[in-house]
């Protein structure tokens, strides 16, 4: 099932919530969209499942108009943020609601429906739990019932509202891998939302990045990570030093500092330098676009973390090898890797 | 599939020790928390107990020692009697009619308070206020200007030959009015709390809007729906002002349980009048304890949502 989004809007209030999207997801494909809270991720997601009307645009699946049909008609599997299981069904009941609901005609019997719980708890593994209450379950095995749930009625579209938001790191981690394998798997088109950079980078084919109702890149992991789009995506996405610069004749200078960086084909005024913290190498003073006075040095798992007031006025924070020899007290030279100067 | 996944138990041990121990807690905040010296205390349950004794427990008490006075025979006599009997028949038909109409008037405007965003939703849960804030003889004047002789209706209603005023209707519709906000008020704050996340799932699965009411929202609020019922209930029995405005006080047709012993205490039957009254108090009794143990079930319902 290809998903077809174009220009869409939808207010509440005064507040967009979307503010023109367009959106082509293609058929298997897993997706996420990542931004912060208020980006209009989760409204994007809801208006795809019928859940909530835009004011304005068009969603289509497989090219037919998916707004003349309700959620009801959709056939869209939703997985909700707090799992919204029934509360008062036990988890076979729950799996099974949506096979109860059909239309008389097309209702299977009884039998088939037992098969099928049967089948969609073995596939999320929590057979052993068909006869317990949503209440004695854990969050992680809140979860994947919701999420069996909502493939019980076979949807054509997957939707997912941060999944694993609720739930403690470690079981996070291990439901990441699960679902990534699950996709592959059944293999239905599916949209997931997360706030959680390493999630969207590390479960999806490719990542939307929203901000205040608007998408500000979509791409593999790998594009977005390493070539962002807008400032806001480099600033969003990875570690990130974040320096106001200012672009004039040709030269580029960080307070009165002229930095020895290119400044070919940048437009003048002010700007922001962006680096990833671990691309900043470290060399001997004067070897460097950047110099400054090492503050003082953490471990910080693979890497040592050193607070850097640049001779500019800024101070940094950057990520450096274990090994590389580094003392509260010592003037360095800071050349960074890669970098990109955006205007504004 | 070779998937693994390390799974939390549900509720495991530790979880289960942590909460023994803000229990724990909780109790020696409270030792803390006593600290006035032993005689207030003292002062304060003694004056409780005599204000508890003087107000409920002594007229409960006076109730059944004057229906008995005369024995259990004089007891039963009274309630025998023929306009006994068609004031408690009155009373169950008024109860039923007004509960049965405001348990679907209060579901519905439940319904669309908790669930729904519209303008004029604040206007509209005042308006369900509107009888606890009336006196209950307004409320049944209000039937007598609309229903009555010379009200608005009057003419016509006597024109077609419908008696509502001093009969049945006009007595369970004054009921209905004053005892609406029961069912209401018990079902908004708790279909608040639950949200529409249910009914979005339900409905995203396929289920449609009945579907969606009877298997999810109904199962979920219906301890709630059985306290107002049994709220409503009571105040539906035991309602004077509005029902004797619109009654007529015609003996045997137009009395309902309280009316009546009002009119058996004026004429000095004393024994009758307390009998009537004892089956109200005993509504009382048995409302009580029925509604703890529905406050029971709600506040478990709470529990398990609660994670």
């Amino acid at each position: 099932m290809t998903i077809e989004v174009k220009n869409l809007v939808k207010k509440f209030g005064s507040f967009a919530a979307l503010d023109g999207v367009d959106l082509k997801v293609d058929n298997g494909e897993l997706l996420a969209l990542l931004g912060p809270s208020g980006s209009g991720k989760t409204t994007l997601l809801r208006i795809i499942a019928g859940l909530d009307w835009p004011d304005s645009g068009e969603v289509s699946f497989n090219g037919e108009d998916a707004l003349a049909q309700g959620a009801r008609e959709r056939h869209v599997g939703f997985v909700f943020q707090h799992y919204a299981l029934f509360r008062h069904m036990t988890v076979f009941e729950n799996v099974a609601f949506g096979l109860r609901v059909q239309p008389r005609a097309v209702r299977k019997d009884e039998a088939s429906i037992r098969a099928r719980v049967k089948e969609l708890l073995d596939l999320v593994q929590l057979d052993w739990l068909a006869d317990r209450y949503p209440s004695q379950l854990s969050g992680g095995q809140r979860q994947r019932i919701a999420l069996a749930r909502a493939l019980a009625i076979e949807p054509r579209i997957l939707l997912l509202d941060e999944p694993f938001g609720a739930l403690d790191a470690k079981v996070r981690k291990e439901l990441r891998k699960w679902l990534r394998s699950l996709h592959h798997e059944i293999n239905v088109t599916s949209i997931f939302v997360t706030h959680d950079q390493e999630e969207a980078l590390e479960v999806a084919n490719r990542v939307v990045v929203m901000d205040k109702g608007r998408i500000e890149q979509i791409g593999s992991p790998d594009d977005v990570y390493e070539t962002p789009a807008t400032a806001f995506v480099h600033g969003f996405i990875g570690e990130c030093i974040e320096l106001p610069v200012q672009v004039a004749d040709g030269v580029i200078r960080l307070g009165e500092q002229p930095l020895k960086l290119a400044a070919d084909g940048l437009v003048p005024g002010a700007s922001r330098l962006f680096v990833r913290r671990h691309d900043m190498l470290v060399g001997p003073p004067g070897s460097g676009a950047f110099e400054g006075a090492v503050q003082h040095v953490r471990n910080f798992g693979p890497v040592q973390r050193a607070e850097v007031a640049l001779s500019g006025g800024e101070t940094i924070e950057i990520d450096a090898p274990r090994d590389k020899e580094l003392r509260a007290g010592d003037t360095i030279g800071l050349e960074p890797r890669r970098y990109r100067i955006f205007a504004g | 599939m070779t998937m693994q996944i390390a799974d939390s138990v549900s509720l495991s041990a530790s979880e289960a020790k942590a909460r023994a121990k803000a229990r724990a807690h909780a109790a020696a905040a409270r030792d803390n928390l006593r600290t006035e010296p032993r005689a207030v205390r003292i002062v304060i349950i003694a004056l409780a107990v005599m204000f508890l004794t003087v107000f409920v427990v002594l007229p409960l008490v006076v109730v059944f020692a004057q229906a008995f006075s005369r024995g259990l025979l004089a007891y039963f006599a009274a309630l025998a009697e023929p306009e006994a009997m068609a004031a408690i028949e009155l009373t169950l038909i008024v109860a039923a009619i007004s509960v049965g109409l405001n348990l679907v008037f209060g579901l519905v405007a439940a319904w669309a308070i908790a669930k729904f965003d519209f303008k004029g939703k604040t206007f509209l849960i005042t308006l369900i206020d509107l009888p606890f804030s009336v006196s209950p003889v307004i409320s049944g004047l209000v039937f007598v200007l609309l229903f009555g002789a010379q009200g608005y209706f009057g003419t016509w209603l006597r024109d077609h030959d419908i008696q509502i005023l001093f009969a049945v209707p006009g007595i369970a519709l004054a009921t209905t009015f004053v005892t609406f906000p029961f069912v209401a008020r018990a079902l908004i704050p708790l279909m608040q709390e639950q949200g529409t996340q249910e009914e979005e799932a339900a409905i995203s699965l396929g289920a449609s809007g009945l579907q969606t009411f009877f298997r999810v929202t109904l199962p979920n609020i219906k301890w709630g729906v059985l306290y107002g019922v049994l709220l409503c209930n009571a105040r539906a029995m035991g309602e004077f002002g509005a029902v004797s405005v619109v009654s007529g006080h015609i003996r045997g047709e137009t009395n309902t349980m309280p009316l009546l012993v009002e009119i058996l205490y004026n004429e000095y039957q004393f024994v009758a009048a307390f009998a009537i009254a004892s089956l109200l108090a005993m509504l009382a009794l048995i409302t009580l304890i029925v509604k703890t143990v529905l406050e029971r079930h709600l506040d478990e319902g709470e529990d398990a949502s609660d994670h």
